[in-house]
């Protein structure tokens, strides 16, 4: 078996060597009735890469790809383009069969990746610091409110209505569990965000504000207010970055007043594979690091006075504290950490930039067009690269119906707010640097026909 | 040696000429001094182009950025720079890795390339399921070899890493407990086990205490069984044990635990060494994550991402997190998700990540099963134990092994310090492997055994492979038995020396600060080569 390296002759003599007559000799202590008495029923014996590779094809081919298609979707994943170079660099062995670089002297790739990309996160996010990556970004978000819990020993987290509803049912599902109480409500169907409700809402019980930005409808909103009203209240705000590209365009939520910036960072390098894996983006200010989940590359020397870099404040981690521990994460995202600082090098300040204008360009043109179709409306005042429509029609079957037409129009609300009938026409359409003239032009037609 | 035709001969060093000439750059050959992207990077170069932008409307609130500091670089100098980065890891690729607990097989490149298939890289999660049947279906027939290999009732597919099944696991132990009104307080984990099981339990809300172990360094059955009461919600297993060792009363210890009304969370990071041959439910587990990232091969990416799916007990599988991909009788798959959870999985205790779980590493990881199959499975676990086992028996001569005496060993052998010299231990003996090319062992861990080595083969080591490293250890070892001071220096060949650790936590340096226009860095040593 190719991956196999062992001969017969070699088991042979490592038998010898070890004194035992046959491999089932070393299962001993394996109770009898435990032993299973043949190969796993129903599993096919080994199989060629030819074969393999010919059943996952088979299963692959029975998906409809975003790159065959006029494609619209986002609300949490965005397809960006991302350079040919950044899968060649991840593929390097030394990247991709390497370990958590806990022996530093052979790992200081990974620990000097990690570094670059704290700092790459940091700056985009308007923060003093970053770790080194979460799972992804809602995983992010509950140990954002956790960290907040620590750090005002208050336990009431506001949610704005804002949040990606996957988001808010994680965090919901994670309070159970915590003790944290949680006010969440569903979003309107209207250019203002829920800013004014949770301001209302902060007294001094509360813990923190979780606010994403731009919103799960494509809203922009100032975090100032907010931040400002949280402080006042010995509260913290949490913003939740869900595309990250966005701010190389706007304001990053560090600099309006946010304590802790969470973010998914998908949409930078790490493409769409339906939903995982991804990467979990996480910053704070300085002052609260101790109190900070994942793991931390940092800055040091070695005995020659030459500079490296090591894993350090590891007494948070479950390594050390075991059940003191801040968090019970062990993994980060290592290899997409890697794709989303190789993609943020290559593009640089000019180039995120560069692209974030792409973006919101032509999601601005898109927005004119579609507005424009009888009955159809778009129902932000403000965006990045992507927006709400409320349809004339119920914008779940709408969707289906253009899929008939090849077209991936978009996400509906309705399939992520089944119980709200107030969104149920409500389509949020995103548009990035990957969607061209044809694509909005078949979108267009497929959105006149299913809204007649 | 083959005779050199035109007579020349290389003049030989002078004798005593020890230290190597330092260079202009700092480099030394194909061993290259790499500066941080932030010295070498500018605010104007990039490595992308597109099409410039007509300026069109503006509807950003009036919240334009001013001011990002992030340096690009061009193509040329980006793979330059993270190539030249790449070389100074170590990696499966270049050897062998034995690391105790975390199964560092070869990472079949078949896997990657089907993983990359655009039919399931380039699919987004929220795409309507009639255009991701075969992604659901992956899924799907995933779930189904994993219950099958573990002999168990149901698998929750979304946890993102071991650490994150483990969460699940003990928060559907938790539900079912309250499900039953019989909230209990304690969670009993042995003090050998890896740090993410008295965290996990704490997370959940648990008190964690000890299980003792006893001198063959199984878990104590009678002392367990002297705990268990009603106030004891769950043990947290490895089985194999972090040891290296199989729990022969596993069925006994499940047994106890379930007549004190308690479940069983099996920590399935051992798994290798038992795949295909033992199946964890029959010894009467509820739960156990399966480390895809481990026995599945998929890359360890030098710290992630993971993949933790959780196999849960008959007991425990109508508690399980959503969503989950489920196939239906007319050939369809569908995601139970928050909306038809009421009808189809209405005690699930709730959604654990944004969309469904790692794809990316389920593709890699069905990929794998299919290509060893039902045989090639039973031989990686046969294989793995054969080759730890080797490395057990040609090293217990001069390194103690503390169960060598009680048996085999299963897929890892563990070494203690106890015949190392005064002041020679453990972080020296590895250091010392890293001169000889290759990774440690896991170090200190698990804290049962004093100055730990625990060292994991795996199957697609050859036996040329380890005698080479085993041979290595010799020598270390005979070393550090004469209390050999120089095993202090090590590591003196790798891209850098013993790093200060103590320094990095006492004086946290967590991302780059552009130094002050009068030189006053903010750095703590010299970097080499320009800048």
């Amino acid at each position: 078996m190719r991956y196999l390296p062992l001969s017969d002759a070699d088991r042979s003599a490592m038998l010898d060597r070890i004194g035992a007559g046959s491999v089932d000799e070393l299962f001993r202590d394996v109770p009898e009735e435990a032993r299973l008495t043949g190969p796993i029923h129903g599993l096919s014996m080994h199989a060629s890469e030819m074969a393999v590779e010919r059943d996952m094809k088979g299963l692959a081919a029975k998906n409809m790809v975003a790159g065959e298609v006029p494609f619209f979707l986002g609300c949490g994943a965005y397809r960006h383009h991302v350079p040919a170079s950044v899968d060649h660099l991840i593929q390097r062995g030394e990247f991709l069969t390497s370990y958590t670089p806990y022996q530093p002297e052979i790992a200081q790739g990974t620990l000097q990746v990690l570094f670059e990309f704290q700092t790459q996160v940091a700056r985009l996010l308007g923060c003093e610091v970053a770790n080194a990556s979460m799972y992804d970004g809602s995983t992010a978000c509950w140990e954002a409110i956790g960290m907040a819990r620590r750090i005002t020993r208050r336990s009431k987290a506001i949610l704005s209505s804002g949040l990606h509803p996957h988001y808010a049912s994680v965090c919901r599902t994670m309070a159970r569990f915590t003790g944290d109480a949680l006010d969440t409500a569903a979003p309107e169907l209207s250019a203002a965000t829920d800013a004014e409700r949770l301001i209302a809402a902060i007294d001094g019980e509360t813990s923190c504000i979780v606010v994403q930005y731009p919103d799960i409808l494509g809203r922009i909103a100032d975090l100032t207010p907010i931040a400002e009203a949280a402080h006042a209240a010995g509260a913290l705000l949490v913003a939740v970055v869900t595309e990250p590209l966005a701010l190389g365009l706007i304001k990053a939520p560090g600099e309006m007043g946010a304590d802790i910036v969470v973010g998914e960072g998908q949409s930078i390098g790490v493409g769409l594979q339906f939903g995982g894996p991804y990467v979990g983006l996480f910053a704070t200010r300085e002052r609260y690091v101790r109190q900070m989940p994942g793991r931390l590359a940092g800055e040091t020397v070695d005995a020659e006075g030459k500079r490296g870099f090591v894993l350090t404040l590891s007494t948070r981690e479950q390594h050390i504290r075991r059940e003191k521990a801040t968090s019970n994460i062990c993994t980060n995202s290592g290899l997409c950490a890697l794709a989303f600082s190789i993609h943020m090098t290559l593009l640089g300040e000019k180039g995120l930039t560069g692209l974030a204008k792409l973006n919101h360009a032509r999601a601005c043109e898109a927005a004119v067009r579609l507005s424009r179709i009888p009955g159809v409306s778009l129902v932000n005042e403000s965006f990045f690269n992507e927006f709400t429509l409320e349809l004339p029609v119920e914008a779940r079957p709408a969707v289906h119906a253009m899929v008939e037409k090849g077209v991936l129009g978009g996400v509906s609300l309705g399939r992520l707010y089944p119980d709200e009938a107030g969104l149920a026409k409500g389509l949020v359409v995103a548009v990035t640097e990957t969607v061209t003239d044809e694509d909005v032009d078949a979108l267009e037609a497929a959105l006149k026909e299913v809204c007649k | 040696m083959t005779v050199n035709p035109s007579g020349w001969r290389p003049s030989a060093p002078a004798a005593g000429d020890g230290a190597a000439p330092p260079t202009v750059t700092g480099n030394r050959a194909l061993m290259l001094e790499e500066p941080l992207l932030f010295e070498i990077g500018g605010r104007d170069q990039t490595g992308v182009d597109f099409e410039a932008v007509e300026s069109g409307g503006s509807r950003l609130a009036g919240l334009e950025r001013s001011g990002l500091d992030l340096p690009g670089l061009s193509e040329p100098e980006a793979v330059r720079h993270y190539t030249r980065l790449s070389r100074q890891n170590y990696a499966i690729d270049l050897g062998l890795f034995p690391l105790g607990s975390c199964t560092m097989k070869h990472n079949p490149r078949l896997n990657e390339k089907v993983a990359r298939l655009p039919g399931f890289a380039d699919i987004h999660p929220l795409q309507p399921q009639e255009t991701v049947q075969g992604a659901l279906e992956v899924i799907n027939r995933l779930a189904f070899w994993l219950i099958e290999l573990t002999g168990m009732h149901g698998v929750a597919m979304s946890p993102k890493a071991g650490a994150h099944g483990e969460l699940c696991g003990l928060l559907c132990i938790r539900s079912a407990l309250e499900a039953r009104g019989d909230a209990r307080e304690v969670v009993l984990v042995p003090e050998s086990a890896h740090g993410t099981n008295p965290a996990t339990a704490a997370f959940c809300g648990y008190r964690v205490e000890d299980i003792p172990a006893n001198k063959d360094g199984r878990v104590d059955l009678e002392a367990l069984k002297g705990r268990l009461g009603p106030d004891v919600a769950a043990v947290m297993i490895t089985n194999p044990n972090t040891c290296g060792l199989f729990e022969p009363d596993m069925k006994a210890i499940s047994d106890a635990v379930h007549a004190a009304g308690g479940f069983v969370y099996c920590d399935g990071a051992n798994f290798n060494a038992i795949v295909g041959k033992v199946r964890p439910g029959d010894l009467g587990i509820d739960a156990m994550h399966i480390n895809l990232h481990k026995t599945f091969s998929t890359p360890h990416g030098g710290g992630g991402p993971g993949s933790g799916p959780v196999v849960l007990s008959e007991a425990l599988a109508p508690f399980g997190p959503l969503p989950y991909a489920a196939r239906y009788p007319d050939g369809t798959y569908k995601l139970v998700e928050e909306e038809s959870a009421g009808q189809e999985h209405p005690r699930s205790f709730g959604r654990m990540t944004a969309f469904h779980g790692q794809m990316g590493m389920f593709t890699r990881a069905l990929a794998y099963i299919l290509s060893h199959g039902a045989d090639g499975l039973v031989q990686v676990a046969e294989d793995s134990v054969l080759n730890a086992n080797y490395v057990l028996r040609s090293l217990e001569d001069v390194l103690d092994a503390p169960f060598a005496f009680s048996g085999p060993c299963m897929h890892e052998a563990i070494f203690s310090d106890r015949d190392f010299a005064e002041g020679i231990s453990t972080i020296d003996v590895a250091k010392a492997l890293i001169d000889e090319g290759f990774h440690p062992m896991t170090m200190y861990f698990p804290l049962v055994v004093h100055g730990a080595m625990l060292v994991e083969p795996t199957e697609t080591e050859s036996k040329a492979g380890l005698d080479q490293f085993i041979a290595a250890l010799r020598s270390i070892a005979a070393r550090a038995r004469a209390g050999d001071e120089s095993l202090k220096a090590a590591p003196v060949f790798a891209p850098r020396r013993r790093l200060d650790e103590t320094l990095a936590a006492r004086k946290p340096i967590l991302a780059y600060k552009t130094p002050a226009p009068d030189g006053a860095g903010s750095g703590l040593g010299a970097h080499i080569g320009g800048g």
